[in-house]
């Protein structure tokens, strides 16, 4: 196993792992604001198509990305009217998101299938691409990447370094606390959530424009799930996002790293396909095993409607 | 002025019905400004997606052959939903049973025995049952969500589907084509209709809805169901066991996809093929919700997802549209749903503006 094939790996896992942290730190802000919105997968989609629809009609993909992030808003928005305002049960509401999405993802996305769009050349940063092995995979990628990494010091810095972020930890943990003290609760958990969808939404643009880069149906193909779970994985720290998002984008290209290792195993492509799910459920059992983990991390008012009495 | 919504002291019965027709006259009005948005005649677009496709009695009965899976998921589903149970991975416990029943059908290729369709029926059930337990399990012994292993399974069981069909099940006369050998006829569910594809899981889904109320409104059991959903301390103190309704949520709704997938490799499609369900798994969901969680709702809302199934086709037929349409419909149907939903709990009062 040679050099440049283990470099090649890392690329590709920090690549696929990519989409994972910017939809999980979106995740992860909503949820730290005590919403629980089961719709990335949704909203990963409709951004995809909306990305791909954009930077195939204007030729930038940079437009595509705000594309995506704008669909992702617009969806987002469709399940906070529906859990903030309307008190609708969070869980049946990012199912619906879900399910309205990807359909919405596939009808509008129709036209776009077996439509080609070209590769966006990678941001090379000099002289540190030149690192061997690390140099590529950390050093000669899309700026969305680069983006991924700012978004964890971003949010790490927001939710324990800024008031405001203290303040979306408070209406996460005890919403009637942070209203009595004149936080307006649906406000700030409404941003959360648009911040929330926005990210899955670009998200769903760098499958779309610069990771495929083309337009197909079910191309998201359960990306949103794992970002969910992964938030549980992390157990709500942004840094731990990381870790797993690198992890589970690991296991997204085991098919590339087992058929360029030449090992003579025949292994179904099915069996290395279901990999990244099955390890989704494996960790899931592996943090949620300890119930006083997830009871002590998660926010205490996850997944509670909330109505102010005033 | 604001809109405000203010606790009911209790919630309205009456909403709880309205809710629903609400919900699809909302969506039919959105369905009829896509039309127009699209740039088709409204009036047309509907005639074509929700008319057209029962305009005669074959149409009728390819509703209810559509409507069949979807009430037998959603009777399952129910189950657990009124107790908090989320198993979203009904499309996955489907097609492992359509698994398990496949392998009783292509393991007995000429068996003329009188038990080989309750075989398939029973084998059926345990798969989509087996694919259930395991979110059932890790959630009752590792506390791990149930809605997020259920639906990573669905993935796994599509994913097997295609390992099978591509590899060891493939038929060997089949040009390369990943789908199995077609199913001998005694294998095949009786048609009930002679000239459609209606068959004899009518009559089981139908049965189901029954056993279903009958389970949900005269058993304790159904009972202790309803208490742990609707006030889990209640359900606690009076000693009904938590991890008992998630194993009967899961093992009945999983148990109930496997013979909705059973009656799809049995009836329309005939074999094992990557394409046995359409999402009926997931559309069951809407199902269960639209029909309020009860048999008799759920019989008249899986009629109503099925029309929308069809209505899809119908508009790719007519309108040059994309199938997924019936998508974007049920989605907005759920919705609208949980929108108008809210008029159960709360009631909407203007109010001044705050000083």
């Amino acid at each position: 196993m040679g050099l440049s094939f283990l470099s090649s790996i890392l690329f590709a896992t920090v690549v696929a792992g990519t989409p994972l942290i910017i939809v999980a730190l979106g995740e992860l802000v909503t949820e730290k604001a005590g919403v629980l919105n089961l719709g990335a997968e949704g909203i990963m989609s409709v951004g995809a198509v909306a990305a791909f629809a954009v930077a195939h009609g204007t030729h930038s993909p940079g437009l595509g990305i705000l594309a995506g992030m704008a669909a992702g808003v617009l969806m987002s928005l469709l399940f906070a009217i529906a859990a903030l305002t309307l008190l609708a049960n969070q869980v049946a509401s990012g199912l619906a998101l879900s399910i309205f999405g990807v359909g919405l993802a596939a009808f509008i996305g129709k036209p776009y299938e077996s439509v080609a769009l070209a590769s966006v050349p990678p941001i090379v940063i000099p002289y540190l691409n030149r690192i061997p092995v690390l140099g590529p995979a950390l050093f000669e990628q899309q700026g969305l990447v680069y983006f991924s990494w700012a978004l964890i010091a971003a949010v790490a810095w927001f939710l324990y370094r800024t008031k405001a972020g203290l303040v979306l930890r408070a209406v996460g943990e005890s919403p009637v606390s942070a209203h009595s003290i004149g936080y307006g609760v649906v406000g700030i958990r409404y941003q959360a959530v648009l911040f929330g969808g926005a990210m899955a939404g670009i998200g769903g643009a760098f499958l779309s424009v610069f990771y495929t880069p083309m337009w197909v149906e079910g191309m998201v193909a359960g990306r949103g799930w794992i970002a969910i779970a992964l938030v549980v994985f992390a157990t709500w720290r942004p840094m731990r996002v990381m870790v797993g998002a690198y992890l589970f984008g690991g296991c997204m290209v085991t098919q590339m790293f087992v058929q360029g290792s030449g090992a003579r195993i025949s292994v179904p492509s099915q069996f290395l396909s279901a990999l990244p799910y099955l390890a989704t459920v494996l960790v899931l059992v592996i943090i949620s095993r300890n119930r006083s983990t997830i009871r002590l991390n998660s926010p205490a008012s996850l997944g509670q409607p909330f109505l102010p009495d005033v | 002025m604001w809109l405000k919504f203010e606790q009911r002291p209790q919630p309205s019965s009456l909403m709880r019905y309205l809710s629903p027709l609400i919900a699809v006259g909302l969506m039919l009005a959105s369905g009829m400004l896509l039309f127009y948005l699209l740039g088709k005649n409204p009036v047309a677009g509907f005639r074509v997606f929700f008319l057209n496709p029962v305009r005669d009695s074959y149409g009728v009965a390819e509703l209810f052959l559509k409507a069949t899976p979807l009430m037998l998921c959603a009777v399952g589903l129910s189950v657990g939903f009124r107790a908090n149970v989320w198993n979203i991975g009904a499309e996955g416990q489907l097609l492992v049973g359509a698994l398990a029943a496949g392998a009783v059908a292509l393991h007995f290729p000429d068996s003329h025995s009188p038990f080989l369709l309750p075989g398939m029926v029973l084998a059926g059930a345990l798969g989509g049952m087996l694919w259930a337990a395991i979110p059932a399990w890790l959630r009752t012994r590792f506390n791990a969500n149930e809605i997020l292993t259920s639906l990573m399974l669905v993935y796994v069981a599509q994913l097997m589907v295609s390992w099978l069909v591509h590899g060891p099940w493939r038929d060997p006369d089949g040009f390369n084509f990943p789908q199995t050998k077609m199913f001998q006829a005694k294998a095949l569910l009786p048609i009930l209709v002679e000239g459609t594809r209606v068959n004899a899981a009518l009559f089981i889904a139908i049965g189901a809805l029954i056993l279903g109320w009958v389970f949900m409104n005269r058993s304790f059991m159904g009972y202790q169901m309803k208490v742990a959903g609707q006030a889990e301390n209640a359900g606690r103190y009076a000693g009904f066991s938590a991890k008992r309704a998630i194993w009967l949520g899961m093992l009945v709704g999983g148990g109930m996809a496997g013979i909705a997938g059973m009656s799809e490799v049995a009836g329309p499609v005939g074999q094992i093929t990557e394409h046995i369900s359409p999402g009926y798994g997931f559309a069951a969901m809407i199902v269960a919700f639209v029909g309020r969680l009860s048999p008799i709702g759920i019989f008249f809302s899986s009629l109503l997802l099925a029309l929308l199934y069809m209505g899809g086709e119908q508009a790719q037929q007519y309108l040059a549209l994309p199938s997924s349409i019936s998508n974007v419909f049920q989605g907005m149907l759920l919705f609208f749903l949980l929108a108008s939903d809210v008029f159960i709990n709360y009631r909407p009062r203007w109010v001044g503006r705050r000083k």
